[in-house]
């Protein structure tokens, strides 16, 4: 516990040191929001309309962008043969990893979806309901893109395969987060879909960790 | 090519390696090596660029699986249990492992909260202790190497597996280290260290391979 409370604690202190990633992550999840109203049109009934699976496919390609270094730097400087060596399992180090993740891409992700959620003309009733969906998928992405992280660590173009790995699995994640957002905009109780969510993200708790730990060697 | 064996006493040995082979692609870059030492032991690595010393290591620590044969630990597999056998070891590679953002104290912290021990101590150990708040990316290639050094002054550990320690350092530096790795021997603790260059080791045994 110790070990996975170090190495958790570095990455967020590394991601505080180098916010770098976290602010383009940001960034580019407000910018294709930005854009949105531009290409349909500033139709509000359209973009209300368009705003939840926007949000959803910019929240979950802006939290992918910081994946593909999530091992390689460790790897490259030498950080994860002795990460290996810790006497932490590796599916401790991949779970410390995903949380890491989570905590310095997802969290700074919710923190910027009022944003990106009023330039969509998202209906205010619904941005609680977008919060909780979000918060869900982002963690779900977290899990899931800690299992790519590692199976294509070492992998040549390994940057290309890892989306390609990640966003089909992460599709449950935007069919139920965008239901969840249309329903409470529509005066409906998000609930059932947060709950589907909340599943996935259950589901994906122990077994993410346990298939990245596996897939994860020293090379 | 002959493999040669290094000081076979099963008796009184700690780490001993059985007939390990490793293969690159189809080409043996090893096969039939056995090592066996006991404890306080050293044992020097040598041989020319691609001869396998790295990955001799590698294996020894456990990173690496041998494509035939066993390293066995008071005579356990190694493999039984990797966690074991990554608690009672160092390995140092020949990269440093270190974080350029994090100051030199907060990149010894890390490892300090793994295996226990005091920074301060280790950091004094490598004559760092002056930079202890400079962050890791202004230091040159051989105080890098030193910080990553000071992780074997942190905690006690059986077993240290050394991959080119000296490079980059100046001969004080190399010097610093004959205390080091004299009392981790006196303790009982087994050095093997795959160099160059002569390093501060009394009666090490030496393996060309």
């Amino acid at each position: 516990m110790t070990a996975f409370l170090a190495l958790l604690g570095r990455e967020i202190r590394l991601a505080l040191r180098h916010p770098a990633d976290t602010l383009a992550a940001v960034l580019f999840f407000v910018l294709v929001c930005a854009l949105f109203p531009f290409g349909v049109g500033p139709a509000p009934e359209t973009l209300a309309r368009l705003a939840p699976g926007a949000l959803f496919a910019a929240a979950l390609l802006a939290a992918l962008l910081p994946l593909d270094r999530l091992f390689g730097a460790d790897a490259e400087d030498g950080t994860l043969d002795q990460l290996l060596l810790s006497g932490l399992p590796r599916g401790g180090i991949a779970a410390a990893k995903a949380l890491g993740h989570w905590i310095t891409t997802g969290l700074p992700l919710l923190a910027a979806t009022p944003v990106a959620a009023a330039l969509l003309n998202l209906p205010t009733d619904a941005w609680g309901a977008a919060l909780a969906a979000l918060a869900l998928a982002t963690a779900l992405l977290s899990l899931l893109g800690t299992v790519g992280a590692a199976l294509t660590l070492g992998a040549r173009r390994g940057s290309v395969l890892l989306p390609l790995l990640v966003l089909p699995l992460a599709i449950p994640a935007v069919i139920f987060g965008a239901a969840a957002i249309e329903a409470a905009a529509a005066g409906l109780s998000p609930s059932p879909f947060l709950l589907l969510l909340g599943a996935g993200v259950s589901l994906a708790l122990p077994l993410a960790p346990f298939a990245a730990g596996a897939a994860l060697t020293a090379e | 090519m002959e493999w040669g064996t290094v000081l076979p006493d099963p008796a009184d040995a700690v780490l001993m390696a059985r007939n390990l082979a490793c293969l690159r692609g189809e080409r043996a870059v090893f096969a039939g090596l056995d090592v066996s030492l006991a404890q306080g032991s050293a044992l020097l690595l040598t041989g020319a660029n691609g001869a396998g010393k790295s990955t001799l290591l590698r294996i020894l620590a456990g990173l690496l699986r041998p494509a035939e044969g066993a390293v066995l630990w008071q005579g356990e597999d190694i493999a039984a249990d990797p966690a074991a056998h990554a608690r009672r070891l160092r390995y140092l590679s020949h990269q440093d492992a270190l974080k350029p953002a994090l100051t030199v104290a907060e990149n010894l912290a890390f490892f300090a909260a793994l295996w226990g021990g005091a920074v301060a101590g280790a950091l004094d150990a490598v004559g760092l202790a002056p930079l202890a708040d400079l962050p890791a990316r202004v230091l040159s290639s051989g105080q890098r190497r030193r910080l990553a050094l000071a992780r074997l002054a942190l905690a006690p550990a059986p077993l240290w597996l050394l991959d080119e320690p000296t490079t980059g350092l100046d001969a004080a530096s190399v010097e610093r280290l004959r205390p080091l790795l004299a009392a981790h021997r006196a303790a009982g603790g087994i050095v093997i260290a795959a160099t160059h260059i002569p390093l501060p080791l009394a009666d090490a045994q030496e393996f060309r391979l």
